[in-house]
């Protein structure tokens, strides 16, 4: 380990520390002062008095918001959207990387296969045709909009796949002279030696799911079958009050600053909570990309 | 081996690979047939079969008004700016971190710059509408410093550089995640033999460090040039009005007005090709770059 132990150095040292703690919290700061609003009484907050503190503490914000059935219908929607269409994802990730990982000649048509996922990944149809269709599907106001659509995301596809790839080829063959079938080698033998890929994987499709909002925004003409983040849009960003599906009463009261605030903590709430995990995996996220064979 | 005898073992990964291919189809390809609606007077009724065709109408159109040059130029400049501020940022930001030797605190400070990657825009948004409004928390303080409220989201002198600023809020923590992987990579005895050598540390910042991360530094410009379209859609759908659509309009975001919300399919669908032609050479290029400077290949 190299010290370095000249004055200037130490000086920087000092700087880089100071600079890097003054980053972090001007980072931080915005949402540290919307959850001070937050937490605040509503004239204080309307009235601009916050800062960093709140000014007449209380959690009648957050009473409000969970007592809120039009806030409540679009949190319940955004979590079934998170669980059918993260295990939607997963399913249809390890199923079609596994054919994808295999050399052309234990998988016949792989190089099609895969230049068919490439292609449709590099080379986007675009908002209004894929509206379209989706609509021509009957799919509008449904979970289906939200979940369908998406269903293959085909980067996590190849991610997955570089990542069957480094997987020993020797505890496959072994299994295959002991005559496992596709389907056990990859219950057995791939899925278990993957899951911190997976484990990764899934993580961000679940944060993806929980933040998308623009295909609620288009799909669901009827605002009662918003997802949480739609539903936040309209409060926080589009205060319309006359938006069919919600009650202008409750959009109304929703709308309140300090209430605002508290919506949108209880937006960010899960992905804290995931936080943690997300930070140690995303790291292994992005080193997952770069194996290759 | 006959083909019979293949198929018996492998007739699982067929399987396996149909559900994936039919949602391609069907949310991928089929759209990208859907293309033919730029050339076609498309209605509802009549669906991509039977929509009388035009030929460029909708594109001759569309080359003639003002309004294209004007959200093709903003996304393209915001777009670039983007990518330049992100990359200096995240390559400095990397630099210092590595450079901040107590464990605990570089930890800590990670932690909290790539917080705001992984909220949405619409949570980001609602605390910058909040912040940046005209009686917000910035313009108090503003205010209270002798200066004057600032419209940062209402005037066009502003709404550039708060996008701009915002995004790289939300971006340039997570961007230094690659370089500071590629740091930890730099063999360490090369510090060791320069500073025996008598280089002192910024010497071997300059020599040493900087050269080690050089070919990622490389990929990243590479790999930038496929998002020079992308000025970032639901960024500027959060923050963007009326009132700056003379600096804030993109390419997205016009398309999602005249499209979905006043319903000209093939106006905004001839918009939307154009993007996805330009897009999809753009990326095709960025891989070939990456590849050709940087040895980087995704298969």
């Amino acid at each position: 380990m190299i010290r370095d132990r000249g004055w200037f150095s130490r000086l920087f040292d000092s700087f880089n520390y100071v600079f890097l703690a003054l980053f972090a919290l001007l980072c931080l700061a915005p949402m540290a002062h919307i959850f001070a609003v937050s937490l605040s009484g509503r004239a204080p907050a309307t009235a601009g008095f916050v800062s960093f503190w709140p000014i007449d503490f209380t959690l009648e914000n957050y009473q409000e918001v969970m007592g809120s059935r039009t806030f409540l219908r679009s949190f319940f929607i955004s979590v079934a959207r998170v669980l059918t269409g993260t295990s939607l994802n997963m399913v249809l990730i390890i199923l079609t990387a596994y054919p994808l990982s295999k050399t052309p000649r234990v998988f016949k048509g792989r190089t099609i296969f895969i230049w068919f996922f490439v292609f449709a990944m590099l080379f986007d149809g675009g908002l209004i045709p894929t509206f379209l269709v989706v609509r021509g599907l009957g799919l509008l106001n449904t979970l289906g909009a939200l979940i369908l659509p998406n269903a293959v995301p085909i980067f996590s596809v190849i991610l997955m796949m570089n990542f069957f790839r480094s997987v020993p080829r020797e505890l496959e063959e072994s299994a295959v002279i002991d005559g496992a079938s596709h389907w056990r080698v990859l219950w057995h033998i791939y899925i278990p030696l993957s899951l911190p890929a997976i484990a990764t994987l899934t993580l961000f499709a679940a944060v993806n799911h929980w933040n998308a909002w623009f295909d609620g925004l288009i799909y669901m003409t009827d605002a009662a079958n918003y997802p949480m983040q739609t539903f936040l849009r309209t409060i926080v960003v589009e205060l319309d009050l006359t938006n069919v599906g919600i009650d202008p009463r409750d959009l109304q009261r929703l709308s309140d600053r300090a209430i605002r605030g508290a919506q949108i903590i209880v937006a960010t709430v899960p992905i804290l909570v995931v936080y943690p995990f997300l930070q140690r995996y995303f790291i292994s996220g992005i080193k997952l990309g770069a194996v290759k064979e | 081996m006959t083909f019979r005898e293949y198929l018996k073992r492998a007739w699982p990964l067929y399987v396996m690979i149909v559900p994936g291919v039919i949602f391609v189809l069907l949310f991928r390809y089929y759209p990208m047939y859907g293309i033919v609606i730029a050339f076609q007077d498309y209605s509802l009724a009549k669906g991509f079969l039977n929509s009388p065709w035009v030929g460029w109408e909708n594109f001759e159109r569309l080359f003639s008004f003002a309004e294209f040059g004007r959200f093709l130029g903003n996304t393209v400049l915001i777009a670039v700016a983007k990518i330049v501020a992100d990359q200096i940022g995240a390559v400095i930001l990397a630099l210092l971190l590595n450079e901040a030797r107590v464990i605990l605190f570089r930890r800590a400070i990670q932690t909290l710059v790539y917080l705001p990657h992984f909220l949405s825009w619409i949570v980001l948004g609602g605390i910058l509408l909040d912040i940046l409004a005209p009686y917000g928390i910035l313009n108090q303080a503003i205010v209270n410093l002798g200066g004057e409220r600032q419209l940062f989201l209402g005037s066009n002198s502003w709404f550039r550089g708060t996008v701009i600023l915002s995004g790289f809020w939300k971006n340039v923590g997570f961007s230094t995640i690659v370089y500071l992987a590629a740091l930890t990579a730099i063999n360490p005895t090369l510090h060791e033999a320069a500073a025996i050598d008598g280089a002192g540390r910024f010497r071997r910042i300059w020599h040493i460090t900087l050269p080690g991360i050089r070919p990622t530094i490389v990929l990243l410009a590479a790999l930038s040039l496929g998002d020079v379209l992308q000025a970032g859609f639901e960024q500027i759908l959060t923050l963007y009005s009326p009132a700056v659509y003379r600096t804030g309009d993109i390419i997205d975001t016009y398309v999602y007005r005249h499209g979905i919300v006043s319903a000209q399919y093939s106006l905004a669908g001839a918009v939307g090709l154009f993007k996805s032609f330009i897009g999809f050479f753009l990326i095709v290029s960025s891989y070939y770059l990456a590849d050709r400077y940087a040895g980087y290949r995704i298969l």
